[in-house]
């Protein structure tokens, strides 16, 4: 049924981009607007081997790939599009429910001053995304867009309205919940730009409506067919001062995600759930701090009150922690707790002086950044009829901690040839619910300290080498959570064209001896405009991969792989 | 499935044959100013001088490495040619409070913009970041690049002079 759907979508979009391309010839000459067809295709594919020492599991395929590509068209005030997918078999840590291939998303879009209508797969976003957002990270293989109708106007200056309504893509077909939702902003200064024109101060509010439909087909309980959301938000602008804050509300929701068990027993939660997300800065040339903080209750909404993991999310949840690149500092990632959560972040940023002592030629930028993040502490109401709420929590106490990360990073300039940076971490990781969602799990709390030592050395105008020295301490008596690690990473790029690298991650804390690795990887990469191409091969170990808020596990691998991005 | 091959590939042929020689104009999307208010992108031009326009994000080491580079000599470069360079960050929720720390604490000259769900991103076909593209003067794109490594930057500032001159583009 759905593939035939997709089918019969896919030779309509086609035919109404075929029948506009030869309408535009025409028009070509008289109208100068866009008018393109302009796509991307990315290529992953990975050869495995089995490794019974790093944990590497046999994979009967020997092969497996991801693919898709992405074509747009616009021609004028009009646009379409269509993505393709091939997962033949999916690539090892992707959910395995993305199997096989066809036609994932296609859209038609018109728009002008006035009115913005799209019809198909939909990406949209309210406020910060606390009640609704769907979003396409194909790193992650997470896809939650709205498979429906969208209307966004315009009717006077500052006003904007969006309504939409539909069904969210679950893998190769479509959850179960019906998705509807409608969003207002006012930006004050804009409705009254004459009369607020020597107004520094700029305001912009906003409200949201969200609420999903599912039928209750459940024989023991009363489920709510349907559950609605709704908030406000504020964005305060002045001179180098923003805040923004957003605190949204949700019904009772039983799903699998909040189930909860007391006294032994798994029970449907009817508590409402809600958040609170806030957002401020100073910033003003060479100086800027931030300060972000958010509490989470009982907020996981799903258009499908049985899924679990990373699918059918309506909304999104940030996390406020530090984002990092460097391998070791992403080792334990931070992932929100949908359940329940506060926490917040703080982070100074500065430029010292060029000039100055430490600042010397080239000047010196510092980042301090802390971040934290506890549980709730919820009050059990100790009311075991499954028709009420389970429990209470109040904003002055939290409950114990999850996360933390202090972090101080140096970047400086000593050369026209030669640049650096520097960083130390100390985290902390509560594994067991952060990671695997077992509060009563073996894996228990983790502290780590991480340094990081990145050189480069450009010795040609288009020519560098690249060092990177990590390191990291951890329990080394931890079995579980395998000790502490070294990495060092050598990178050289000849010309703008070519890259060649070489990873060696030693796992030197290995409570083990026979399992005290090295995990070597080469790579190596020609990118020509938007064209790249990489290979690669070796170890790589079990870890988790974040984008965004989003975090998928990727099991250890040894083997050959191959990617091509490109667009045009 | 044939089916579906045969109809990407006449779609395909379709963008192949479609009058890209001169570039196409940048497609009209709403994105955020660091104020909080609303622009579209069809509205970005640099009165008949060429354009950057540079996908990066906070998270995002080489695109930040990218722009600090163009930075230092940035001054240079508008003087020179009239470049201007417009930075679009794709940083989500999480850390879009963050665009405007980092852009204000690293001193950059840039226009920028927030493109907070990715739709820019996902009209401009950008897949990865760090990805640059080059507008000439009547607004079409001329030039895209995806990556950034060392030295990126010259190549880039070599293809703005030529496009302030009028000659031929290299990648």
């Amino acid at each position: 049924m759905l593939k035939k759907y997709f089918k019969s979508s896919l030779t309509a979009t086609f035919l109404l981009m075929a029948l506009l391309n030869a309408f535009n010839t025409k028009a070509q000459s008289i109208a100068d607007e866009v008018n393109s067809v302009h796509g991307y295709f990315q290529i992953d594919a990975q050869y495995y081997k089995q490794d019974t020492l790093i944990g590497a599991p046999i994979v009967p395929e020997k092969m497996l790939s991801n693919a898709f590509g992405n074509i747009n068209y616009t021609k004028g005030k009009f646009s379409a599009g269509v993505r393709y997918e091939a997962y033949n078999n999916v690539m090892q840590g992707f959910d395995s429910r993305y199997k096989g291939q066809g036609i994932t998303n296609r859209f038609a879009r018109y728009q002008d001053e006035l009115l913005d209508i799209t019809v198909g797969n939909i990406y949209e976003q309210f406020g910060s995304g606390l009640l609704f957002r769907t979003y396409y990270e194909p790193g992650l293989l997470f896809d939650n867009s709205l498979d429906g109708i969208r209307v966004i106007s315009n009717p006077y200056k500052g006003f904007t309205f969006k309504g939409l309504v539909g069904k969210q893509r679950s893998f190769f077909t479509l959850g179960p919940g019906i998705v509807r939702g409608f969003d207002g902003e006012w930006n004050i200064n804009e409705t009254f730009d004459t009369l607020l024109q020597n107004i520094k101060t700029k305001v912009i509010l906003g409200g949201s409506f969200v609420s999903k439909n599912q039928a209750d087909e459940d024989p023991d309980f009363v489920l709510p067919e349907n559950v609605g959301a709704y908030g406000g938000r504020m964005n305060i602008i002045r001179g180098g001062f923003n805040f923004f804050a957003e605190y949204v509300q949700k019904e009772n929701d039983p799903s699998l995600a909040n189930n909860a068990v007391v006294g032994g027993k798994s029970y449907y939660s009817y508590q409402q759930g809600d958040a609170m997300f806030f957002s401020t800065s100073y910033a003003t040339k060479g100086f800027s701090i931030l300060l972000q903080g958010k509490r989470i209750d009982n907020m996981s909404f799903r258009s499908d009150r049985d899924a679990t993991l990373q699918n059918l999310l309506i909304n999104y949840l940030p996390a406020t922690t530090k984002q990092h690149t460097y391998l070791l500092p992403a080792y334990s990632p931070y992932a929100t707790q949908p359940t329940g959560e506060v926490g917040g972040m703080a982070e100074i940023q500065f430029k010292v002086p060029k000039g100055s002592v430490l600042g010397g030629k080239y000047g010196m930028d510092i980042t301090l950044n802390a971040s934290q993040a506890n549980l709730l502490k919820p009050i059990n109401i100790n009311d075991s009829t499954t028709t009420s709420k389970l429990y209470r929590t109040n904003y002055e106490e939290f409950g114990g901690e999850l996360y933390h990360d202090f972090f101080i990073e140096v970047t400086k300039k000593f050369s026209k040839k030669f640049k650096g940076t520097f960083m130390y971490a100390n985290q902390f990781n509560n594994i067991n619910i952060v990671q695997h969602n077992t509060p009563k799990g073996p894996y228990g709390n983790v502290l780590s300290h991480i340094e990081v030592i990145d050189l480069t050395y450009k010795y040609k105008a288009n020519s560098a080498i690249r060092m990177e020295l990590q390191g990291m301490q951890r329990d080394n008596s931890d079995t579980l959570n395998l000790g502490s690690w070294v990495v060092g990473l050598l990178e050289w790029t000849p010309n703008t064209h070519f890259f060649v690298a070489a990873i060696d991650q030693y796992n030197y804390g290995n409570p083990v001896e026979l399992l005290k690795l090295h995990y070597v990887y080469f790579s190596a990469g020609y990118t020509n405009g938007p064209h790249r191409i990489s290979l690669s091969y070796g170890k790589q170990r079990a870890g988790i991969f974040c984008v965004g808020g989003v975090c998928r596990t990727v099991p250890a691998s040894n083997g050959f792989a191959i990617s091509i991005t490109s667009s045009f | 499935m044939k089916k579906i091959i045969l109809a990407l590939l006449v779609v395909t042929a379709f963008a192949f044959t479609s009058s890209r020689g001169d570039g196409d104009k940048i497609p009209a999307i709403t994105v955020k100013k660091l104020d909080g208010s609303k622009i579209s992108t069809g509205t970005f031009a640099n009165g008949g001088k060429p354009i950057i326009i540079s996908f990066w994000a906070t998270w995002c080491k080489p695109c930040k490495k990218e722009l600090d580079a163009i930075q230092e000599n940035y001054a240079d470069w508008t003087k020179e040619t009239g470049v201007k360079l417009i930075a679009i960050s794709i940083d989500d929720a999480r850390s879009a409070g963050k665009v405007v720390t980092d852009v204000k604490s690293k001193g950059w000259e840039y226009e920028v913009y927030i493109d907070e769900n990715s739709d820019f991103k996902r009209a401009m076909n950008v897949n990865n970041v760090p990805h640059t593209f080059l507008v000439d003067g009547s607004g079409k794109i001329v030039w895209s690049h995806n990556s950034y490594t060392e030295g990126d930057e010259e190549k880039l500032y070599e293809n703005v002079k030529k496009l302030a001159k009028g000659e031929a583009l290299s990648h």
